[in-house]
Order: structure tokens, then sequence, then C-alpha cells
């Protein structure tokens, strides 16, 4: 974070806690009275099934169950501004995790971020989208919960700065950003689009990571989908501003979400291969939905976007010819895969086509080039070999600006060579952090004919 | 590496060519004249096909070599023979020299497969050694006068009372070994054994970890070329198109070879082929036909092809009849060998006389192969054998060696060598075919099992060059060499009824084969062939009977069992990774075992596992496994631990992760993406491999005895994890998940 | 003409700048240890050391290599004078085929040279990008752990930086 919005986030703080301490009466919640950790034979199959599949969509567990660790037994540190918060044990243990949490408990939670003592819970968890989840849904959801697996684990304290570590803080923060039961089907909107919005704007919380944030980390409702910063990756715009050199329409979004690729935009990596790996398993249908309102939302994109220029030639030419050094270490590291001529995934994407390359941020093509695709364990699973070891900071730099002159209209990055200092040091620590799968499982059933 | 057509010491010794050829032809005769004489009692193992004693042993001034028509494979047998002769020999392990596979200097004996080599081989040295010590004692004993009983070997020497000794080299003259050999020989006292039953290490270690020359991959002939073959997209596919001149002038392109549908090109330096390969394979316009069929829908496609029915066991007690009936059938997808290494060959013509050095594993078949696709009498060529990646199987090393004697007799004079591609590898190696097993069986009032009905539907599992139709470069050629029809492969040993016939004792039990002869995919020998399969098969349904009749998998195994040496191993598995009746798994974990006797002939083994199973994921995990082998006779402890470790883990990873894809047209797992196998993130903490050692018995197979018995003790342990009985491999984290979720 | 520095020595390698380092090894120098075993950075049986760390030499150009020090198998020990790494694959008999041996053994050698206690976790995270099919796993991480016993022992400590021989 920049000095300058440290200030201002100390101010803000201030004032807020002021506000915070005004409001002591409104923040109380009461304790919801703790109950007997039900029976799982009590829950309908059908129920937890249902909220299997939600949770899936949920992205439940990609927060709640860090690598190697126990499902959904939480402990995932979430790196914040504001400092680290980690998840929580969301197994019925009675002891660490819900098990002691009615129905109505978890609907709270969901519904306005107060856990079952009535503590309000950090926005890490996402309730200012989860509040739009229908009542049915959260049944669904603690159902497939309360039949997990107990796991005794108790939660790691927050490390968190004064004035974040108090909790009624966040009670403030709820008043300024939390907007219960703002969702509201659109009546001149098709069922799935409403679905689609229902699911995006709710439980699949996409704009946590795709919407950026302000000083106190909310969400900016006037940048809507305009592109986040999540674990050190670029969270891509998804709105009118996408730099995706194809228009991503809902059909592509739907082969992307649902298998993990799409020709004309290559493989989900980094945090979002989680998210596709997850979708993968729920309906079809609702995956469909999701596509269909997001291309939706992405809207006419702009500066003209209608596939690779047809100038790329030229600027091929140009892009060697002022460095010479990125060229050839691209003819001989990348395009042996990348212009191979094997049908995606595996035969590395067309570069013309990344969206990483046109991107305004570097970091996701600094993140893929220094450390690679790994192989998904014992599935079919694009693999690309990491350049760290083998490129240093001036090599791949020269690497990223040629690809950036020739496969994309965009100005040179700025400060390139930092963002692969720190790419290199921010990767190390993602790669051993983040849930496995940390790449889709793409299992394609298409080839292109020759 | 032997040059081609450069004397060997042994021609240089009998001075002159002569020996060499009549050794040769007098083997190749005497395996064909003496082979089944009647009911005369044949000396064992391999002796039975090629008697002349010299044929395995050698000695001259220089010293023993040892000779065997078995390949290396990294199974680690090489050094099991050193230690056998130099037993039976008293002489020192570290003065004797093995030489392998060749058909200029050593026996034929045929393929190395089906754990036969230690059976065939090892037997064949250790009676030969033998016989050569007692052939050495009579010399001694006529040189010095003496009676034969006073006299003894000792440390490569035959030592008379006074202490004299005769050194071996001094005392063969001629063709002293020459002598065919006797039905029985006088082995030694198994307690007497030095080397024999001791952890050696083995000797292609030391070169392999620094760096030497250990590959037929590493060979660098002088003036050597390299080469690179340009296959045809999928099967059948027909050249229509290709305009080489580009090719052709690039950088290092000495030769485009193109004959039909076969195309290569060869440059003076390996990357040099490999970018006139990619050009190659840009110019090259091939139609193709879709041939193949609907991958998800194996069951219904191999049952319904047409198939040879053969009742291969059958057994009939009227009196037990069945209470409770359960049925199931299991599938088996098409598999890979997927070495590490894709196969690779060199070859030379000269004076037209062709060289093979090749990592196949039948030089005599082999050139048998090359001779024909040549049109060459076999005579002018030969096959070396030099190590090559572990193949598993038959995989692509026959075709390498095929494609570069195709390309050599092209460049004569210059050695090529010829190194596939991963995808070629993946794409075009002879799979491991697909297989479904379905298997109904009762219990009687008593829980025992009281009928069993097993039928396995397959092709062949083995396509392997004799003829040269089974090579590639024959079948692509202008005018091709048919692909010769496959045949099933006899009993008792079996091909895809390999393992069919339970090895247990049931009152009522009927076993069908049907042989499927079409073969819509490129198959072959992969290790175990079917047995891998009907193993899994019989042991997953034994697993459910046991539940059927709520007993301990291990207590019902034993139960149905009789044979000694089964039951021991059984006890010494379920000793060793504390398997009890009344245990409980942690949660989410699962135990399982599995039992077999390899081929119902060779080596025992069985195998408990624990497994662990993510109940979100359905991602499964072997903790550990426990096994107990029973191969008679041990010579290298350490080595059949290796094999028995190394098999375990391997058919984990084909039971968990692995099946060839293909579409309508193409074979679409083309490399590690898309054929995935084990990572070091999936192997278990532990694998015990614990060894019964029979003294004196037979050496009995053990490299295949393992890859059944662990797929079905993790199928078991997944079972007892879940709840949920998965019958289709690969038991994939997907399926594991859909089980769970049903 | 290229320079291309290995085991310690210089070579002048004629080579274009887009040769994969495992082919200038295999072809040029004569060195046997790095394996092609897919060419597409997948399987790691070609991976060697160039400055202290462990690359796939199959998809590392010459480009890439000015000014850096590449160490190979045959850099680290002979079989009279075994490395540490070699000394430990041949008491664990690490090794069935062997092919892919010679890529695990410099990843754990650049592994070695940085953390010379590894963990059991770290090893197996470590060897991640390399395929084994004969199934020597088990074996291999022995192998590495006594590796790291005897590097521990003070002077066993090999050449480090390619400087051998």
């Amino acid at each position: 974070m920049r000095a300058s919005t440290r200030i201002i986030a100390g101010i803000v703080a201030a004032v807020l806690i002021a506000a915070a301490v005004a409001a002591f009466a409104i923040a109380w919640r009461p304790a919801i009275a703790a109950i007997d950790p039900p029976d799982p034979q009590s829950f309908d199959t059908a129920l937890v099934k249902r909220g299997r599949d939600l949770a899936a969509i949920g992205n439940c567990s990609d927060c709640h169950t860090p690598r190697g660790a126990k499902n959904f037994a939480g402990g995932l540190p979430v790196p914040t501004p504001f400092g680290t918060i980690f998840s929580t044990n969301i197994t019925p243990d009675p002891e660490t995790g819900i098990g002691r949490w009615s129905e109505a408990a978890f609907r709270r939670a969901m519904r306005s971020g107060v856990n079952r003592e009535g503590q309000h819970l950090y926005p890490t968890f996402p309730y200012d989208h989860f509040t739009n989840v229908s009542d049915e849904d959260d049944r669904a959801l603690y159902a497939f919960l309360m039949t997990r697996q107990p796991v005794r684990a108790a939660a790691r304290e927050n490390q968190l700065s004064f004035p974040f570590d108090q909790r009624l803080a966040i009670a403030g923060w709820k008043l300024l950003f939390l907007r219960p039961d703002a969702y509201r089907p659109d009546p001149k909107q098709s069922a799935e689009w409403n679905r689609g919005a229902y699911l995006v704007e709710g439980l699949a919380h996409c704009g946590a990571c795709h919407t950026p944030r302000n000083a106190l980390g909310a969400e900016r409702v006037s940048a809507r989908f305009a592109g986040g910063d999540v674990d050190d990756w670029h969270a891509y715009a998804i709105n009118d501003q996408s730099r995706s050199p194809v228009p991503w329409t809902a059909d592509a979004l739907f082969t992307y979400l649902r298998e993990g690729w799409h020709p004309d935009h290559g493989t989900a990596r980094g945090p979002m291969a989680k998210v596709v790996s997850n979708l993968s398993s729920v309906p079809a249908s609702d995956v469909r939905a999701i596509a269909v309102y997001t291309a939706s939302v992405s809207g006419t994109p702009t500066s003209g976007r209608t596939g690779p220029s047809d100038d790329a030639l030229a600027r091929a030419k140009m892009a060697s010819q002022t460095n010479p050094v990125g060229a050839s270490i691209y003819t001989a590291a990348c395009a042996s895969c990348h212009e191979g001529g094997r049908p995606l995934p595996y035969g590395g994407v067309d570069l013309g086509l990344s969206t990483s390359i046109s991107s305004p941020d570097p970091r996701n093509l600094a993140n893929v080039v220094l450390s690679g695709i790994d192989a998904v364990e014992g599935e079919r699973s694009p693999i690309m070999p990491g350049f760290a070891a083998s490129m240093n900071d001036d090599q791949a730099s020269a690497l990223l600006n040629y690809l950036r002159a020739r496969f994309s209209d965009q100005p040179a990055w700025a400060d390139l060579k930092k963002t692969i200092a720190d790419a290199r040091r921010t990767q190390a620590v993602f790669l051993q952090t983040s849930p496995a799968p940390r790449n889709a499982p793409a299992d394609p059933q298409q080839r292109e004919k020759p | 590496m032997n040059a081609p057509l450069i004397l060997d010491r042994r021609r240089m010794l009998a001075g002159g060519g002569a020996l060499i050829v009549s050794f040769s032809l007098g083997s190749a005769l005497a395996q064909q004249q003496d082979a089944p004489a009647a009911s005369a009692p044949s000396p064992p193992g391999s002796l039975k096909t090629s008697p002349y004693l010299d044929a395995w042993i050698r000695i001259d001034a220089n010293g023993v070599e040892v000779f065997t028509g078995k390949a290396e494979l990294g199974q680690g047998f090489k050094t099991a023979f050193q230690q056998i002769a130099a037993d039976e020999l008293d002489i020192a392990f570290e003065s004797l020299k093995v030489t392998t596979a060749d058909t200029r200097l050593t026996a034929n004996e045929g393929y190395t497969a089906g754990s036969n080599s230690m059976k065939d081989s090892g037997t064949a040295i250790q009676n030969a050694a033998a016989q050569v010590r007692a052939l050495l004692i009579a010399e001694a004993a006529r040189r010095l006068d003496q009676p034969e009983a006073n006299l003894r070997t000792e440390n490569g020497a035959v030592i008379a009372p006074d202490g004299k000794r005769l050194p071996y080299g001094e005392l063969v003259a001629g063709e002293m070994l020459h002598v065919q050999a006797q039905p029985t020989s006088k082995l030694k006292d198994p307690a007497t054994f030095k080397v024999i039953g001791r952890p050696v290490p083995r000797v292609d270690i030391p070169a392999k970890v620094t760096g030497g020359e250990a590959y037929v991959q590493d060979m660098r002939l002088p003036g050597m070329l390299h080469a690179r073959v340009v296959r045809p997209p999928s099967y059948g596919a027909q050249l229509t198109e290709c305009d080489t001149a580009a090719v052709e002038k690039l950088p290092g392109v000495v030769k485009v070879v193109r004959d039909g549908n076969f195309l290569a090109v060869v440059a003076e330096k390996e990357f040099q082929s490999i970018k006139a390969m990619n050009a190659l394979a840009a110019a090259a316009k091939w139609k193709e036909t879709a041939s193949l069929p609907k991958q998800d829908d194996l069951l219904n496609v191999l049952t319904s092809l047409p198939s040879q029915d053969t009742t291969i066991f059958e057994r009939s007690n009227p009196a037990v009849t069945g209470q409770k009936t359960i049925e199931a059938t299991y599938t088996r997808p098409y598999q890979a060998h997927g070495s590490i290494g894709p196969s690779c060959a060199v070859a030379q013509l000269i004076d037209g006389a062709m060289t093979v050095w090749t990592h196949t594993q039948g030089v005599f078949p082999d050139r048998q192969g090359i001779a024909e696709m040549l049109r060459m009498p076999p005579a002018r060529v030969r096959l070396i054998h030099v190590e090559g990646s572990g193949c598993y199987g038959h995989n692509g090393a026959d075709d390498a060696a095929a494609d570069a004697a195709v390309i050599a007799r092209a460049l004569p004079g210059r050695p090529v060598r010829v190194h596939w591609t991963r995808e070629q590898e993946h794409a075009w190696e002879p799979f491991g075919p697909a297989m479904v097993t379905k298997l109904k069986a009762s219990l009687d009032g008593n829980g025992r099992i009281a009928d069993w009905n097993f039928d396995v539907w397959s092709n062949t599992h083995s396509m392997r060059p004799g003829g040269a139709g089974s090579m590639l470069a024959a079948q692509h050629m202008a005018q091709p060499f048919a692909v010769p029809a496959p045949r099933p492969l006899p009993l008792p040993e079996g091909g895809g009824d390999r393992n069919a016939i339970p090895f247990y004792n049931f009152p009522n039990a009927r076993v069908v084969h049907h042989f499927i002869s079409a073969m819509p995919l490129r198959i072959s020998a992969m290790r175990a062939l079917g047995a891998y399969h009907n193993v899994f098969s019989i042991e997953s349904f034994i697993d459910e009977l046991a539940i059927l009749a709520g007993a301990d998998p291990v207590e019902f195994r034993l139960k149905h069992l009789d044979d000694q040496r089964g039951r021991d191993v059984i006890e010494k598995a379920a000793h060793a990774f504390g398997w009890k009746s009344d245990q409980k798994p942690p949660p989410d974990r699962g135990y399982g075992f599995a039992f077999a006797r390899y081929k119902n002939l060779a080596a025992y083994c069985a195998v408990a596992s624990e497994v662990e199973v993510n109940r979100e994921t359905g991602r499964p995990r072997l903790i550990r496994a426990a096994a107990a082998v029973d191969s008679g006779q041990v010579v290298n402890p350490d080595g059949l631990i290796n094999q028995i470790e190394g098999a375990i883990v391997q058919s984990m990873s084909w039971t968990l992760y692995e099946s060839v894809t293909f579409d309508d047209t193409r074979i679409t797992s083309i490399d590690w993406q898309t054929y995935p196998i084990l990572r070091f993130n999936s192997v278990p903490e532990s694998i015990e491999v614990h060894i019964i050692d029979r003294r004196g018995q037979p050496f009995l197979g053990s490299g295949e005895t393992g890859q059944g018995p662990a797929a079905a003790s993790i199928a078991n342990a997944i079972a007892n994890a879940t709840g949920k009985r998965l019958r289709n491999l690969p038991l994939t984290r997907k399926r594991i998940k859909e089980a769970i979720d049903a | 003409m290229t320079t291309l520095k290995v085991n310690g020595r210089e070579h002048q390698v004629d080579a274009e700048a887009d040769t994969p380092l495992l082919h200038v090894l295999r072809d040029d120098l004569k060195l046997n240890a790095a394996k092609y075993g897919c060419g597409l950075g997948q399987c790691g049986s070609c991976t060697v050391i160039v400055d202290g760390k462990a690359v796939l030499s199959c998809v590392v150009p010459m480009v890439l290599l000015e000014g850096k020090q590449v160490t190979t198998l045959e850099g680290l020990g002979t079989i009279a004078e075994p490395a540490p790494i070699q000394r430990a694959f041949m008491e664990e008999q690490a090794a069935q085929c062997g092919y892919c041996i010679p890529g695990m053994m410099m990843r754990a050698q650049a592994l070695l040279q940085k953390n010379s206690k590894p963990t059991d976790e770290q090893i197996r995270a470590e060897l991640e990008p390399h395929l084994c099919r004969c199934g020597t796993h088990m074996r291999i991480l022995r192998a590495v752990h006594r590796a790291a016993r005897l590097m521990d022992t003070a002077d066993a400590l090999p050449a480090a930086n390619g400087s051998a021989r």
C-alpha cells in the first residue's frame, strides 16, 4: 500500500472509530442460542446435494481448506492491507467449528456477517455478496456443511493492527458498505439471466476479486468488475474495460468456466484455477446462467476491439528489431509450444489472444512466465515449465517487453523489472500456500480437426 | 560399444570367423532340432533350447564370460546372473563379465518377458556353470592324474590336495565347453552360497548415476547422423502431399527419406533433425480416416466385437450349491507403457550387412522382422541389445529399431541414430489392451464360495515382432507388410486370460476367455498382460464376496486357499501390515488386501494397503503398503524388493490415474499433460516388502507379480474407506467423488 | 560460436541461439547425464544446474546462458570419486532403469546446496516436476535424505558450483 493511501486510511479509520463508538447501540448483536449438533442423518439427502453444488459455486473450500489441511477446517491466511485474517473452521465440530450453530445463526452470518456469539465478522468473508443468498439456498448450504466430517481445529488469531483489530469497527464498515436485501430480480430479463445475476452478485461473489476495492477494502460500486487484485495476481476487468483481445461471449465464458480454458482466451490459472475447478462439478445450467449474465455486464468492449489486429505482422517485425534478446528468448523458450500448432489447452494459447499481455497490469504474465503451470495430480491438465530459475530479471523483462510489443497494441509497461522481482518473491509464497489444485484440471473432449 | 564387423576377442581366439558362424548357426539349428527331443529328459531353463555350454559360459586366458540371451531392462538381473555364475563356478563376482542379448554372441532366448528371465536364463546359467565347473574339475583330474573327489574349486581355479592351483583359463582348451548340457547338474548346496541371496549392489548403477554411457540413447558412433521420423497423425492416415525441397535445404539436413507413408529426415546434429522434423511435419498433408471406437463406451465396444470363446477352466461339484449370488463387471482402459525416455535405436549398413543397436526385448525375433522388412537374409542382420529407458513390455523399441534400419539403408556406411519424440512414443507405442471381465459367484450356507463364473474379453496381449508386419516402418512403406493376424497366447501362461483361472479352491467354477481379434487400437504386451486386470477383478470380487459373507477379507481368502506357499505369503503380508480381523481404520481411511500367484505358476505376492480418500474432492491417496513375496530361491533380495516396490508404485499409477484417450480418429493422450501419471506428491509414506526366501527352490519370476495384487489391494482399500465399490479402471478422483456423491 | 561454461570449463559451441541447452550438452559436448524425455518441460529428465538452480535444459535456449555456470551430473563426481549425492544413490540402489535419475539427482543437489536439511515434505515438493516410471520413488527419497546426511559430514561438500574435476 502506498504511503498516501495509508494516511487516508488512517484518517478515515479514526473517523470511523468515532462513528462506531457512537453507533455502539446499533452495532450490538445478540448471541443466538447454541444447539446440540444436529444428527447428520436428519438432513434431507437432496438438500445436502444441492448444498454441495452451491458450496462449489460459492468456492467455500478455497478459503476454508488450505493446502494439505482438513476439509473446511479453516486456517488459510488471507493477507489484507490491514493485516492477516485467518479463515475459520466451518465443519460441524461443536467446540471449534459451527456444530452448535442453528440454521438461523448460519443464515445471520451469511446475511449480515455476524457469528453465532454475536461478533461481527471481517468482510474477507464476503457477506456483502452472501447477503443476497436466498433462505432456501442458505438452508441447503447449512445442510451440506453440517453433514461434513467434524474437524477439531481452533481458529488462528488474526494479525491486525489497531484500529482494525476492533470488531466494533466492522459495524461501521457495514453501515457504509453492506446492503442487505439489495438484490432484486430484473423482470425484463430472462430467467436464465436472473439466475446468473443472483449467483454472480451473490454466492459466486465474482466482484470480490474482479472489482477494485477502496481504501477501506470495500468494492468500489462505481467500478464494478473493472479488475481487482488477489494474491498478487490481477483479476481481469470483466466489464467493458476488459483487455481481452477477443471479446468474451456467453458461450466462451461457459466453456472457460466449465472446462478451465478456451481457445480464444487460454487457460485459467492462479486463483481462478480453483474457481473453474469447482464449477466443473456443478449443474451446467448454473454455469450457463453465470456466463450469460457475465457476458451481458461485459457490455460492448471499449477501443474497438474485434480480434487480433491486422497489423500484427508489422508489430512482430518491429518488436524483433527493437528487442532482439526478447525475440530470441521467445523463439527458443516460448514459440516451440505456443506456435507448435497443437490444440489448446495443451499447446499453449496463441499469445496474440492472451489477456495477460494486453492487460494494464503485467503481474499475471510475470507470474506465469516465472512459475509456469504445474501439473494437476493425476488429471489431464496443461503443464508449462516455469522460467524463474533459467531467466534473470533482465532476461525476463526483455521477454515480457517483447511479448507486449509484439502481441498487443498497448504501451510498454512501466516498472517491469520491479514487477518481476516482486513476482519472484510472491509467487514462491502463493504456490506453497494456495489450495490444490493450483491450476484448472481441464479435460477437453473436443479437438480441432486438422 | 562394439562397432559392427569388428572382430571381437572370441573370434580372434578362434582364429577366424568360422567358429562364430558355426556357433550362431549351431545354436539356431540346435534350437530347431533339439527342442522337442520327445521323451528324453532335457536340461533345465533355456538350456533346453540352447544346450551348448559355451552358449552360456566361455572361458579363456583373459577370464570368464557369461552370456545371456535376455535383455537387461532395468530389472537388475544382469547382476543376479553374475551372482549365480559366481557361486556355481566358484569365482569372484567382480571377475565375471556378463554379455546380454546379441544375435551374434548369445543364445536365442526369445523375448525378455513374462517374468521368465530368472526361470529361463538364470536357471540355464546356473546349470551351465555347474556343469562347466564339473568339466573343469574333470580336466584338472586328468591333467593331475588325481581322482576328481580330491579336487576342489576356489576363486577361479581348481585346487589340488597339495595346494597347486590350476586357473580355469589354463584348463580350457579348444572346444572343451562346446558340448551339450546334461539333463541334470550337480548344483551347489544352497548353504554354501557366497553371493547368491545377498544384496549385491547392481553393476549398472554406478555408470547411471555418474553420467556414463548407459543407454542406447547415449550411443555416439563415429560419423553418426541423427534422424527423426514424421509419423502419420493417426492410424491408417495416407500421405497425400509432401514437398520436401525446403526441408532438404535446412541447415545440417543430409537426407529426407520417404517410402510410402514412412517419412523421416536425417541431419548432422540432433537439434537440426528436430527442426527439420517440425518443418517436414508442417509440409506433410495427410488423409485421415475416422476408425476409432467410442472411448467412453469400451464396455459395449469390446463385448460386442466378434470373439472366439473358449472355456479354459471348468470344475463341478453338484453337491455344493450357492445360496446368495452376486455379479459384477469390471473394465480396464487402454494404458500406455509410458517410458520416460522415448524409444531410440542406432543402425549402420556396411558392406551389405546391417547392425542395429536397440533396446528391444527380443533381439532374435526382432532381427527376423527387420531382415524380412529389408528383404535381407537374417544372417546379414545383427541386433545388439543396448539398455534403454525402462520399457515394461513391448513399447516403441522394436519400431524405433525398424525405423533406424530403414533410414540407415538409405545412407550406407553412416551410423544413424533415431530418437522418437514424446508425442510419437505416446501416440504410437502399442498400448496395453482394454479389457472387460464379468464375474458371478454364490456363497453357500456357510459363507464359502460355492460357484464362480468368470468371463474375460480381451485382445491378444502380444503383437511383438517376428514378422515385419508388426513394425510401424514396415506397415507404412509403399509396399507395406500386413499386420500379422493376432493370436491368443497359449495357457498356462496365457495372454488376456493370464491369471483368469482362480488360484483359489472353488467347488464349482467356470472361466471363459472371449478372444477378440479385431484391434481398433494398436496394442501389445504390457507388464503382467491380462493378469493385471484379471487379478484386479478377481481380488476385488473376492472382497465383495467377503463383505457379503460378513468375513474378514484375509480370513476369507485363507479359507479358500490350499496352497501352503500362497497361505504363507498372505499371512506374512497381513502380519507385516498389522492386519486384524476386528480392525477399524481412522476416518476417511480404508484397508485393502489382495493376493495372486503370477500366472498361477510364478512368484506369489500379497499386498495390504491403507488408502485415504478425501470425501469432498474424491482424491485417493495410498498412505502405505506392505507386501510379501515368494519367488523361490532369492538371488538378490534388494533387487527383488526394488522390483516389488516399483510394481506397487507403478500399478498404483495405472490404477488411479491412467487411460489412453482418443477421439474418432486420433490418439489424444500424447504427452504427460494428456496422459498424467504419478508424481511425487502422491507417493506413499512407506512401502514395505517382505521376502520369503525358499532356499534351493527353483527361481520364480517376480518382475510382474506385483501389478495385479497392488491394484486390487488399493481398490479394496478405497471401497473400505468409502463404502463404494469402483469397478472401472482407473479409479480416478472424479469417479470416486461421483461414487461418494451418488 | 558461443562460449558456454560447463562443469568449470569453457567450451566454444557452434550452436544457434535457439538451441536448447540439452542438445548442446548431449550433441556438442558429448555428455550423457542430461536426458531427453519430452522436450516440453514436463518430466524433468533433462535437469541440470545453472548458477546453483535446477533448470529444465530442454526448454532453456543458449541465448539465456551467457555468462552463466552450467553443472551437469558429470561435473559432480565420478565412479571412482563419487559426490555425496552420487554415493547416496549408489548406496540406496536408487534406480531401476535409471533414465530419470540424473535429472532427479541434479534437482536434489540444487536443493541440498541451499537447504542442507530438507524435510521429507520439502524433498517431495521439490521433486514434483520429475517423473519416474519404474516406481523407484521410495528409494529416490531415501537417497536424497542420505545425500543430505553425507553432505553434512563436513568435507564431503562437492563441487557446488561446477568446479569439479
